[in-house]
């Protein structure tokens, strides 16, 4: 079985994104970008599923400017075997992206796809769904823990009560939730490795996806800032303003 | 316009975050309710008492039993044919099928609107809520999910619908529902529609210590438990207690943060409390930036001390 993994380059995690003065977007020039993080935890679950016996190549894919190259190079050395660049200066929509995908899916077979439940750039969380949806395959969405069994895979999700298990004939769509595991660290001797290691480049042209987008963004605003309020002296006096809101 | 809402209910009765859902849906026109299920009749019931809801559409099939989007998505996409908008609430639930509907008609989703600023116009967070973008559709439907925090909840009693029969393709065959392992919290309100909520951080230790410090005080004031990333990460509480961008967004009248320093993430999912109170011992800590009323002190001699004065 392979295993496809959509990968994203977004600002990193611990940079705090500053919205642009014109209203156009949030500044990226000069800004770290690393790997989105939930797409890190789909590598590293592919990984996990090839080191258990029950894949044999995991193919990393980005849709993205050039140096989404240094996102799937990160995908390699952690032990992707294979990646494709879908190249393109264009901001890609989520619908866009899972039309690629689903192009790519055509031609590889997969019989896993594990991708990101979101990226922490749009915070869209669309990708995985689409790309179901047009595959017509089933979904395990904001996965918490992966078992494949045979031609099967057995999804724990996180949901808003607490957890809940499907079930889905493989090939299936996986999207990540946090806790589904730790990644892991490339090694250096890795990262050498990874750089032989073939990357294809593409266009969205050849798979024949239009990419024009279906929203156009207006404006992007700082969110309204809440001011500080007061510190308290002691216990006493937090007491007296929590009797003050009236709840207690 | 005609709108399609996606009621999220567990077979017996209409979960709160439908109801705002109601509200962002009144803003674009005339709301019908979909309640996809299996024996949910008193569901469609209480869905067509909901204020501004004009008619429902019961689907009941064993199908939609357990709202498997696979099964889910195609019967609303197929009811999308006389509809202009499809809304569901941004939860787990309506994140998992919502955008499976929008491919389904080749439309792309807006995701989690905190505004309506016209028919095809609105508001959303991005990069955790660091900032506001302003998207405009261009798709001749329209797919989106509802920041519940975001908008006020349509009245569950006033409305008069007529419910009617509907139906789709039924059981796609490609997933089963296996378990459920929901969590059973007593008494205590639900995190994302309580009135106050008492959090707490990594600074709580472990699950025993958490529990002591929290719970009594939480209980002290009938609030919901929630708990920031790092703390969840480590195990201290189950996951569905997380508050944050990934987590849940919650919007209490009163947000008590205890040992919680406040990363970016942490603050994207609860500064639209009306009230925050912080407990930390570092003064420093980012979480007093955004607190109303912050008190710097160890939290293992403050909160019991806190607790006890409240009796």
């Amino acid at each position: 079985m392979k295993i496809l993994v959509p990968v994203k380059r977004v600002i990193d995690y611990n940079v705090k994104p500053r919205v642009k003065a014109d209203g156009t977007g949030v500044d990226l020039a000069n800004v770290k970008m690393s790997m989105n993080p939930f797409d890190e935890i789909a590598v590293e679950e592919a990984i996990r599923i090839k080191e258990a016996g029950k894949a044999e190549e995991i193919i990393a894919v980005s849709v993205g400017p050039a140096k989404a190259q240094e996102t799937l190079r990160t995908a390699l050395a952690m032990g992707a075997d294979r990646a494709i660049l879908v190249e393109t200066d264009e901001e890609v929509e989520p619908l866009a992206v899972a039309k690629i995908l689903k192009a790519i899916a055509d031609e590889e077979q997969p019989g896993l796809i594990v991708l990101g439940k979101q990226s922490i750039s749009d915070d869209s969380n669309q990708t995985g769904q689409m790309l179901a949806a047009l595959m017509g395959r089933p979904q395990g969405t904001f996965a918490n823990t992966v078992e494949v069994d045979g031609d099967s895979v057995a999804v724990k999700r996180e949901i808003d009560g607490g957890l809940e298990t499907v079930k889905l004939s493989l090939p299936a769509i996986v999207t990540t939730d946090l806790r589904l595991n730790e990644p892991r660290y490339a090694s250096l001797p890795n990262i050498m490795k990874a750089k032989k290691k073939p990357l294809d480049a593409k266009s969205p042209a050849d798979y024949g996806v239009d990419i024009a987008p279906r929203l156009t963004t207006t404006n992007v605003a700082e969110p309204p800032v809440r001011q500080a309020g007061e510190k308290v002296e002691d216990v006493a006096a937090l007491v007296e303003k929590i009797k003050a809101l009236g709840i207690a | 316009m005609n709108t399609l809402v996606l009621v999220e209910h567990d077979n017996s009765s209409v979960n709160d975050a439908t109801l705002a859902v109601v509200t962002a849906a009144g803003k674009l026109g005339e709301v019908h309710a979909l309640v996809a299920g299996h024996n949910c009749g008193s569901v469609a019931e209480s869905a067509a008492k909901i204020a501004g809801v004009a008619k429902v559409l019961k689907a009941d099939d064993a199908a939609y039993g357990d709202f498997l989007a696979e099964n889910v998505a195609p019967l609303a996409a197929g009811l999308m044919e006389s509809y202009d908008a499809f809304l569901a609430p941004a939860t787990t639930s309506g994140k998992n099928i919502a955008p499976r509907v929008a491919a389904h008609l080749d439309v792309m989703q807006i995701s989690d609107i905190l505004s309506v600023e016209g028919g095809k116009t609105f508001t959303r967070p991005i990069y955790a809520g660091n900032a506001i973008a302003t998207v405009e559709s261009s798709d001749p439907k329209l797919v989106i999910t509802v920041r519940g925090t975001a908008f006020d909840k349509a009245a569950t009693e006033g409305g008069s619908a007529t419910i009617e029969d509907a139906s789709g393709p039924g059981d796609a065959g490609l997933s089963s529902f296996v378990s459920r392992e929901v969590a059973d919290g007593g008494d205590r309100p639900e995190l994302a529609s309580a009135k106050i909520i008492v959090s707490g951080g990594r600074a709580l230790k472990d699950s025993e210590t958490f529990a002591q410090v929290i719970n009594p005080l939480a209980d002290k004031l009938g609030a919901a438990i929630g708990a920031s990333r790092a703390a969840v990460d480590a195990g201290y509480v189950p996951n569905d207690y997380q508050v944050g961008q990934t987590g849940k967004i919650v919007a209490p009248d009163v947000y008590i943060a205890i040992g919680i320093s406040g990363a970016i993430q942490h603050l994207a999912g609860m500064k639209d409390s009306k009230v925050i109170i912080a407990i930390n011992k570092d003064e420093d800590a980012p979480i007093f930036q955004v607190a109303d009323i912050g008190l710097v002190a160890d939290l293992y001699n403050a909160v019991p001390e806190l607790t006890g004065a409240l009796g």
